[in-house]
């Protein structure tokens, strides 16, 4: 009720402004607090439980032997070589999906941006449909497309040196790898695209026309005017990008279950987890896997922060 | 640039096309898989052969077998999906309001806790609810599924509808508080109008998301009481130990695939603003 009486008393001299104040703080909290505490809940919680399961020897197939052991599961994992193939095979899908996609992106929306009014819309809706597209089902659909007994690629690409219908994609790493990137690039990379687009979209026209007024060439312009223009857009595409290629899971579960050099961090977790039910072990590999989440995290946004000052510096 | 010239106008259909092959082609691929016989599946080809399309594995996931299987994480998946995205939007809006329209402090605090629950991996959420949900009974249920699928929904929902609602002119609600118009009025009236589709793209966005999750779906659910559709081609199995389920998967992913492909086609250009205003904006 103080809240509606807050709101219409909006215009009272500077005394009431600190009970209006409070009203509106009070209300701000009202509405937005649930939201945050659900989202406290499903997370935070989870994460703490986490932490604190990995400091035992917890199997849910023999509870009565679960025992306090301090950091042992974090030892036995870093001391493993799974965990840093796993570690490498992930940053290198990160790495490679990023930059291709970065690439790809750009050029998509490029296209969208210069192209004629005609083409436009249904350009930009069928660079929307791998959006839309469940990544099981992607999945599937370069499974089967490479697969050695439903596939076509084999017979289509025979004339590739290296390619012949005996060609088994998934049954060593370097071809799987590849599929499974591919795969993640298709379904993805429309969104940095749009994230491009929109950033394309706030570099004045002026500019590139002065540039190439001034005789620039397209390459010219693109590198000395469109991309320093829209630094923060491609930032923002390329933190979210890394952070989700960083978590990729349903690719590689679907296509090689971590076959043959494929395994990732996610399925790691999974697999000490869900199917081996090593919960102690399995809570370890889930804080590590978060822990390098925050410093990818942590170190964008330093450079972030670096390059935001520089630009500002250089004008 | 113009491109009124014949010569820029054949290029621009070539690169027309060369998009339209890149976006589209792998949901031909499948589509076409989809309607092969068992034994045309391994022809190596990409059509099925001439004479032989079948539409068998769309019987078989419908009214074969394998219906109660596909069926049920059908269901599944549509509930579960929409009650989350409806529980999300309904928070996010009251949120975003606030955010949006309101003076209070710990704006930041709920917008990066937002941001740091949109980047926490599913996985490291997983392991201890998967604990939890057995210990408490929540396993293979949806509410189970619904619960987790807030992580997924809320942060992006936030962030997108604060940014919409940061556009409003929320001076309207004033002056049509000067026209006369009650509190109630003047916000139906005036803000609803101009927030329904912010709240709407935010929704289906939302919807993509849960539509999309795998890792809780196959981590958190045993059995057809809660698996959803990804799980569920995860595990499918064939007609017979010795079949491989090609084709019926290849059937139920287009099934699943139509309806998003669907609201893609009709809401592309509030789905792009949607996107790229919580993202870039925000």
């Amino acid at each position: 009720m103080d809240v509606g009486k807050g709101n219409g008393n909006g215009k009272k001299p500077r005394k009431q402004y600190s009970d209006r104040a409070r009203a509106e703080r009070r209300l701000g909290w009202m509405l937005a607090g649930p939201a945050f505490l659900v989202m406290l809940a499903v997370t935070l919680y989870p994460i703490l439980q986490a932490v604190y399961d990995s400091l035992f020897q917890f199997r849910l197939t023999a509870p009565e032997e679960r025992a306090f052991i301090g950091v042992e599961n974090y030892a036995v994992i870093l001391t493993d070589p799974v965990w840093w193939i796993a570690l490498r095979t992930t940053v290198f899908i990160t790495v490679v999906t990023v930059v291709v996609e970065l690439v790809l992106g750009f050029a998509l929306a490029l296209v969208m941006h210069k192209a004629l009014k005609s083409v436009r819309g249904p350009l930009r809706t069928a660079i929307l449909v791998p959006y839309g597209i469940i990544t099981v089902v992607s999945a599937f659909a370069w499974f089967y497309a490479f697969d050695i007994n439903s596939g076509y690629v084999n017979n289509w690409f025979s004339w590739v040196p290296g390619i012949d219908e005996n060609l088994n994609w998934f049954a060593q790493g370097g071809t799987a790898l590849f599929v499974i990137m591919a795969s993640e690039i298709w379904k993805t990379t429309p969104f940095i695209s749009l994230l491009l687009l929109a950033g394309l979209a706030q570099v004045p026209d002026e500019l590139t026309e002065a540039a190439k007024v001034d005789g620039a060439t397209w390459w010219e312009q693109m590198r000395k005017v469109v991309i320093p223009n829209m630094k923060a857009a491609i930032m923002v595409a390329v933190l979210f990008r890394a952070l989700d290629a960083f978590r990729i899971f349903d690719n590689v579960f679907i296509m090689t279950n971590g076959a043959y050099g494929t395994e990732v961090l996610s399925l790691l977790a999974y697999r000490q987890s869900i199917s081996r039910l090593e919960i102690g072990l399995g809570s370890a590999v889930s804080v590590l896997l978060f822990v390098c989440v925050l410093l990818i995290c942590f170190v964008a946004i330093k450079l972030f922060k670096v390059d935001l000052a520089g630009s500002q510096g250089g004008k | 640039m113009t491109n009124t010239s014949t010569k820029g106008k054949v290029l621009w259909a070539i690169v027309s096309v060369l998009v339209l092959v890149y976006a589209l082609f792998p949901v031909f691929s499948i589509l076409a898989t989809s309607f092969k016989t068992p034994s045309d599946l391994t022809s190596g080809k990409f059509l099925p052969s001439s004479g032989t399309a079948t539409t068998s594995n769309y019987e078989q996931i419908l009214v074969g077998d394998a219906q109660g299987l596909f069926l049920s994480a059908l269901r599944n998946s549509v509930g579960i999906a929409l009650i989350a995205t409806f529980i999300a939007v309904v928070l996010a809006t009251l949120c975003a309001y606030a955010i949006a329209r309101l003076d209070f402090p710990g704006k930041k605090v709920i917008l990066t806790t937002a941001l740091a629950v949109s980047i926490f991996p599913v996985i490291s959420i997983v392991t201890p609810l998967f604990n939890l949900w057995r210990t408490i009974g929540l396993y293979d249920t949806w509410l189970g599924l619904i619960i987790p699928y807030l992580s997924l929904t809320l942060p992006i929902s936030i962030w997108t509808l604060a940014a919409f609602f940061r556009q409003i002119p929320w001076e309207l609600e004033q002056a049509a508080q000067v026209d006369g118009a009650t509190t109630w009025q003047a916000f139906r009236k005036a803000i609803v109008p101009l927030a329904a589709p912010g709240v709407f793209t935010t929704a289906i966005i939302a919807f993509f998301i849960a539509w999309n999750d795998f890792v809780y779906g196959i981590s958190l659910t045993s059995t057809e009481a809660a698996r959803t559709v990804p799980a569920a081609l995860a595990f499918f199995t064939g007609a017979s130990q010795f079949e491989s389920p090609t084709g019926a998967i290849s059937a139920a992913a287009i099934i699943v695939t139509i309806p998003v492909v669907l609201l893609v086609l009709l809401f592309q250009r509030q789905i792009v603003s949607g996107l790229t205003s919580g993202a870039v904006k925000g």
